[in-house]
């Protein structure tokens, strides 16, 4: 199943927060969408996940949703959305339950998932129990759990320190390696978005506008900090970038 | 800046953190209980408080022990005990519907929410008469009365929990699909339930309070009517037995909410 954008555009009142926006997500690559705070990114993600109603174009879904798959457009929050008084388990039953999903079958599911982000352990653990990265690991077990055709990520490693950054990372990549999924992947960090985007759109400063596409054919698996291509990629993005976030940061202080 | 500790005049940074952040006693409330009472005994007792002035707290013991041993005092405390359980079960569930409903749904917010504000300063007292015509000089009116009482500041307590409920995990809710009736109940009540508990300490202590006002006009048995005929009589002792049991049943109740509070809300941080 692909997504695809069809020239999204929208004002909050007479704030035009994006215009004329017309992308391709294919099925299995993921697909980084950059830009400076404020352009939109967290609007787009809404509206590709029918969260809200774009005022002027489509997104359409193009060819049939996946066997097995019980919530399409699936997404993985920045502040993790984590049900604090349910357990580990008891926030994934939570996205099970309503497609009937219980007992012996739900359990199955559960633990499968949790074995994918390594967090077995911690089944009976409450929220408040565990470390930001390990909350974001439930997430995205959750995100697992209802068999997603695409994922939707909101910056889901910009709540986290720099270390545990890079250890979720690797369990991305592995995750992906494993069973490659589809994905939007919404970020400001532009390492992130060279280490895990086949593409990385490049959005203006609002109103958001796709200013570039940038490809990147390395494999993911062959991706590391060092890397040649992947470091002339960046410094590519940085440039693209560092004008317009400049021109954001001066715009917010005329405000 | 210098590497020599010992520097002319070196002094220790004044603390001036802490404070702020009141930690549980246990039994310093006990002691303050037992303070007061043994000042009103032994001025009683010596007579700088005058028997007029207050009953000596023995004595009071001692009604006490005598309503407790010919039975009148589960013979008063049965009935007040169902008047508040069903009193207060109605008045709350209907309390927590309504303040969810508000607290969920423009219209019913933009109606409700100002006829709500109408209704809570009103001494539901000074309604039993109208009660009494509606539903009753029996158990009914007393139902009404209690049930009322703790409708409207259950309703606010509700509504203003549920505005205080996570949007994020409600949009989490609905981008996995989760049904509006799983909302409601697995993410907008656990959410808001911290607000309605605390309401609900409110709500029980003034459904007591009802209590003794709906006892006072038409029950033979009660505690209320108990003080009442005993205030009537200028009976201090007896009047202070009955005000101690209401003391004791507003502890109770309160150490009940403590309890639910620690079960069901164990997630908080
Ligand atoms: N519901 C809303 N109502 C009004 N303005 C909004 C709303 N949501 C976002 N905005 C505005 O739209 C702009 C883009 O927001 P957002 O998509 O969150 O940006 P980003 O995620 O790229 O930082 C911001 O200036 C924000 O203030
Ligand atoms: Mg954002």
């Amino acid at each position: 199943m692909d997504i695809r954008l069809d020239g999204i555009g929208h004002s909050y009142d007479d704030f035009e927060v994006m215009r004329d926006i017309t992308l391709d997500i294919p099925s299995g690559q993921i697909v980084c969408i950059v830009g400076p705070s404020g352009c939109g990114k967290s609007t787009l993600l809404r509206f590709i996940g029918g969260l809200e109603r774009p005022q002027i174009g489509r997104v359409l879904q193009v060819g049939d949703v996946p066997a097995g798959c019980l919530n399409p457009l699936t997404y993985i929050f920045q502040d993790f959305a984590l049900l604090p008084w349910r357990s580990v388990s008891g926030n994934i039953s939570l996205v099970l339950e309503d497609h009937g999903i219980r007992g012996e079958a739900a359990k199955a599911i559960i633990a499968d998932v949790l074995d994918r982000t390594k967090l077995s352990d911690f089944a009976r653990a409450l929220p408040k129990q565990l470390s930001g990265g390990m909350k974001q690991r439930v997430a995205i077990a959750r995100a697992l759990a209802v068999n997603p055709a695409v994922m939707l990520m909101d910056e889901p490693l910009s709540a986290l320190d720099a270390q545990t950054r890079e250890l979720l990372m690797d369990d991305l990549v592995a995750l992906w390696q494993r069973q490659p999924f589809t994905s939007v992947y919404v970020t400001h960090n532009l390492q992130e978005a060279v280490r895990l985007g086949h593409r990385i759109v490049v959005l203006s400063r609002r109103p958001g506008r796709i200013r570039e596409v940038i490809e990147i054919d390395t494999p993911i698996s062959e991706r590391s900090w060092g890397d040649k291509v992947c470091q002339a990629k960046h410094d590519q993005l940085w440039k693209l970038m560092r004008d317009e976030a400049r021109a954001a940061d001066a715009e917010l202080l005329h405000v | 800046m210098s590497d020599n500790p010992r520097t002319p005049d070196s002094k220790a940074v004044a603390f001036r953190g802490g404070g702020f952040a009141p930690k549980p006693r246990r039994w310093v409330g006990v002691l303050v209980f037992v303070l007061l009472i043994a000042i009103a005994e032994w001025g009683t007792r010596t007579g700088w408080i005058s028997a007029l002035t207050l009953p000596r707290p023995s004595d009071v013991l001692d009604t006490f022990r005598q309503l407790y041993e010919s039975g009148l005092l589960f013979q008063h405390l049965a009935p007040s005990l169902s008047r508040l359980v069903v009193g207060a079960i109605i008045g709350v569930s209907i309390g927590i519907s309504v303040g969810v409903l508000i607290g969920l749904f423009s219209y019913i917010r933009s109606g409700l929410v100002p006829l709500v504000a109408a209704i809570f300063p009103i001494p539901k007292i000074a309604l039993l008469p109208l009660f009494v015509i509606w539903f009753g000089i029996g158990e009914g009116s007393k139902y009404a009365l209690i049930a009322f009482g703790t409708f409207t500041p259950t309703v606010v307590a509700t509504y203003g929990a549920v505005d205080n409920v996570d949007r994020t995990l409600i949009r989490m809710g609905q981008s996995f699909g989760l049904s509006w009736w799983s909302i409601v109940r697995k993410i907008v009540l656990p959410g808001a339930m911290p607000g309605i508990l605390s309401g609900l300490r409110i709500s029980l202590a003034i459904a007591i309070i009802l209590l003794v006002a709906a006892e006072m006009l038409g029950a033979e048995y009660g505690i209320g009517a108990y003080i009442l005929e005993a205030g009537s009589l200028y009976d201090l002792e007896r009047l202070f037995a009955g005000v101690v049991i209401l003391s004791l049943l507003g502890v109770i109740v309160s150490a009940i909410i403590g309890v639910i509070e620690r079960q069901l809300l164990g997630w908080r941080t």
